[in-house]
């Protein structure tokens, strides 16, 4: 299972599916990531967590252990 | 008389929620808090209609992702209190924003869709036909600018609409026929138990995504919620997908479908200029640089020089003797003041030289005294004679009047004082008013000038995005203690002052990292604590290089420690749900706005802290200044003062740690007006004097009797971390909104203090031969207590966060 955490920088990816408690995805797909969402990781801040994503047209900024909740194709 | 109306503004955070605010209600506004959280709460009446008031709700992504600012906002629009949804959303991002739209039509109110931003729509070159969205949402969708008060009018008319009761209730979104049906069922199910309200279909959603909140507040019995989880596990096993993200799936294709329609041309492609500025202000080198430049700036321009200015002027001049006005005449008055004191000092010494060799001062022509002038902490600066000849000369020198250097304003004190005497006022009441009230009102007021400087940055640093990502760059430091990198600001604040650093903890949007910052923010050694460390280093270290540094590394370090250490009890255990966190495009901030914001945070200082400083200002002068003498309450020197005994009866306390005599004790109860008190007090106490001016005490030898180095470093430490000055007691009051919260961030601090430098002094003692065994024993069971708590597994980590990892 690849997840969010580990794609490149540059990379768009699309979401397969939401992993971790209702908690968690709730809080995600309030920021607009479900299922076939198309997502890039734009950048990493300076202390290498957490990362950029351009989600929707817009930056949204997730760390590395809850980009892990995302699976990606 | 009928009922007030109100409407309830929601959107998300960013969407220009508090501009539009601003700009449909002007001046009329007052904030609270929503009962029982940290979350703030605004009212402000309509402009068109003042009977109605608009209800600024906190800004949220969805009414269900189980946050505070969630709840309070959910909680509000089910209460049957608004009357009509106001909901703001980002032009520039529709997508996002309308998931909340979709949730916002459910609820059984009338719902007027304020688009903003369109003068950035149109620059993108964005078009969207709002009149189609408007059919598709089947509610008024209206254009405007809130920045530039464009539409205002239309939306107004619109709301009046609504208020009248003229406008149709949104017609929801459908789900697939199997969601639907299972919806259906939940209906019936729940029926018998809970009476149907108007905003029942969101109701029966939340149920169907197993809303924690939801199901609480309805009770539901065994037998019908297991029937409900029984109906979802259905439709998941259906669809194989959970019903969390069936539902949010679902919502955002329904969004998707409606700006395929509605949305006629799409400009993206090019880089905005935000993006441009994010491509040099996070970048992954500039990045760090950038940052440490304007953090020293914001510190630099509020803690050192503008707002210092400022808070010295309200100090020493508006609530001091007085001040020049726009400091004409300042520096000649100065000098003049310094030749004066040095006379005074020449002529106290010649006297005193002259009664210890049985002379007359005025006859002694062949007797020479010693001037030796001491630093702020006590080290000898300089040291000249005084002969005979000097000492007449000094009796000639005259008290400056500073009216004669310019045109000098006298401070609130010295106005008070002339009117009571005046007025012919008895001696206590003089007293109370002038040291009590004056001085408690001035100890308030005193910390606003540094605080408007700063909370005009926090203000410009939120609206034009920057905020955001000093969060993003510092995130990954505090998450290792339990923080995230919003706390950034308000611990580099508190190094100049507690009391605004607190206050900045507003910005933090997670209320359980807001009140783990409140209370571990205040151990930082602010700038009240330096003349502490500095005497303490003086006395009895020889001004040892490290005892300052070492002081910063303890209180950094106690910080680091309580974080680690409170994230692992539930109640401030993070958040189950995972931290996410909005990079907004950066955008210029309307000015007023951020004086708007800045004045606000001010005055709810003032406010809400303000009592408790000022009460608690007049109990320690008042403990300070009297005592029992002769039979009845009487004005007293400070070593017999009710504070005295008070420090000798509770002493004992304070054995364990090293310094067990109410000498201490009492510097350190003074040092809660603030923390600088101490010295004064020990100059006081220690220095035997009546009176002691800055420069000039000799209690370094003084306090070497009472003091070991091992005890004066254990009450150093004691002193920098428990509990701080009340000033800042009523930030974290404030800040907490809560007494009990409060009760327990003073109470943590003072215990963790009192832990520490027991550890310390017991451990220290040990080794250095003058320790005692039971001392030495539980300063190691405490120290293992600490230790497990320091390293234990956190048990309340979340699942999904340690399958993540890979």
């Amino acid at each position: 299972m690849k997840t969010l955490a580990e794609v490149q920088i540059g990379d768009r990816v699309q979401v397969r599916r939401l992993h971790g408690t209702d908690q968690v995805k709730r809080r995600l797909l309030s920021m607009g990531i479900t299922k076939g969402t198309q997502i890039e990781l734009r950048k990493v801040a300076p202390l290498g967590d957490p990362l950029e994503l351009t989600v929707r047209g817009y930056e949204l900024s997730l760390r590395r252990a809850d980009a892990g909740c995302v699976e990606v194709d | 008389m009928s009922r007030e109306i109100a409407i309830a503004l929601a959107g998300n955070p960013n969407s220009g929620k508090s501009t539009l605010f601003n700009a449909l209600t002007g001046a009329r506004q007052s904030v609270g808090n929503w009962p029982g959280v940290t979350v703030e709460k605004k009212t402000g009446r309509l402009k068109a209609q003042s009977d109605c008031q608009l209800v600024d709700l906190p800004g949220i992504y969805s009414l269900a992702a189980g946050s505070v600012d969630e709840i309070v906002a959910r909680d509000y629009l089910v209460s049957g209190e608004p009357s009509l949804i106001l909901n703001i959303v980002d032009g520039t991002n529709l997508e996002r924003n309308l998931y909340l739209t979709t949730q916002l039509c459910e609820l059984g109110l009338p719902v007027v869709v304020a688009v903003n931003m369109m003068d950035v729509v149109k620059r993108t070159g964005d078009r969207i036909d709002l009149e189609r969205l408007a059919a598709e949402l089947s509610c008024p969708v209206l254009p405007v600018s809130a920045l530039l008060g464009e539409g205002l009018d239309a939306l107004t008319a619109a709301l009046l609409q609504g208020i009248r009761g003229e406008l149709p209730l949104p017609q929801p979104r459908t789900f697939p026929a199997a969601i639907e049906s299972a919806l259906a069922d939940i209906a019936d199910l729940i029926r018998p138990v809970a009476p149907s309200v108007p905003g029942e279909r969101s109701r029966l959603i939340a149920l169907f995504e197993r809303d924690a909140h939801e199901m609480e507040r309805l009770q539901l019995p065994a037998g019908v919620s297991s029937a409900i989880e029984e109906r979802i596990s259905r439709v998941e096993a259906e669809f194989d997908d959970d019903a969390v993200s069936l539902i949010g799936q679902e919502r955002y294709q329904a969004i998707q479908r409606l700006l395929a329609s509605s949305r006629l041309e799409h400009g993206r492609g090019q880089l905005t200029v935000s993006d441009r500025i994010d491509l040099v202000v996070t970048n992954r080198i500039l990045a760090l640089p950038i940052f440490a430049v304007v953090m020293f700036l914001v510190y630099y321009l509020s803690v050192s020089t503008v707002g210092g200015w400022w808070t010295d002027w309200a100090n020493d001049g508006l609530f001091g003797d007085g001040f020049f006005f726009l400091g004409r005449g300042r520096e000649a008055y100065d000098e003049k003041f310094e030749e004066f004191e040095l006379a005074e000092m020449s002529i106290e010494s010649f006297e005193e030289e002259a009664e210890a060799a049985g002379l007359e001062a005025e006859a002694a022509t062949d007797l020479v005294s010693e001037v030796i002038l001491f630093g702020e902490s006590g080290e000898e600066e300089d040291r000249f004679p005084v002969t005979h000849a000097d000492y007449l000369a000094a009796l000639d020198v005259e008290e400056p009047d500073p009216a004669a250097f310019g045109p000098w304003v006298p401070g609130v004190p010295v106005l008070v004082e002339q009117a009571l005497e005046a007025g012919n006022v008895s001696g206590w009441l003089h007293d109370l008013v002038l040291d009590g009230i004056v001085a408690g009102v001035g100890a308030v007021l005193g910390f606003v000038p540094q605080m408007l400087v700063l909370f005009f940055f926090l203000a410009l640093l939120e609206a034009c995005g920057y905020m955001a990502r000093i969060a993003f760059v510092m995130d990954r430091i505090f998450r290792s203690f339990g923080l995230s990198g919003t706390s950034f600001i308000p611990m580099l604040v508190s190094t100049g002052c507690a009391v605004p650093g607190v206050m900045a903890a507003r910005t933090i949007e997670n209320e359980r990292d807001r009140r783990l910052t409140v209370a571990t923010a205040p151990f930082m050694p602010c700038g009240a604590k330096l003349p502490v460390i500095a005497l303490i280093a003086g006395a009895l270290f020889a001004d040892a290089w490290w005892v300052a540094p070492s002081a910063y590394f303890a209180s950094i370090a106690a910080i680091l420690i309580s974080g680690i250490v409170l994230k692992k009890f539930r109640a401030f255990a993070g958040d189950a749900a995972p931290f996410v966190l909005e990079l907004p495009s950066y955008r210029l901030p309307r000015p007023g706005d951020v004086l708007r914001s800045m004045l606000e945070r001010a005055w709810s200082f003032i406010k809400r802290a303000g009592s408790i400083i000022l009460l608690a200002q007049v109990f320690v002068w008042f403990a300070t200044s009297y005592g029992w003498a002769d039979g009845a309450v009487r004005a007293v020197e400070q070593d017999q003062s009710f504070l005295a005994v008070l420090g000798s009866a509770v002493s004992w306390i304070f054995a364990p740690l090293g310094w067990g005599h109410w000498q201490a004790v009492v510097a350190t109860i003074t040092g809660l007006i603030a923390k600088e008190n101490v010295v004064g007090t020990f100059g006081t106490l220690y220095g035997g004097f009546a009176e002691v001016s800055e420069s000039g005490w000799e209690i370094w030898a003084n306090m070497r009797v009472h003091f070991t180095a091992l005890s004066a470093y254990s009450f150093l430490l004691f002193n920098l971390l428990c509990l701080p000055c009340f000033a800042a007691i009523g930030a974290i009051r404030r800040e907490m909104n809560s007494a009990r919260w409060t009760l327990f961030a003073i109470g943590y601090q003072t215990g963790f203090a009192y832990v520490v430098s027991l550890i310390f002094y017991q451990l220290g003692a040990m080794f250095s031969g003058t320790g005692s065994i039971i001392g030495f024993i539980v300063a190691l069971a405490l120290l293992g207590v600490m230790l497990y708590l320091l390293l234990r597994p956190n048990p309340n980590r979340r699942p999904a966060l340690a399958t993540a990892r890979s």
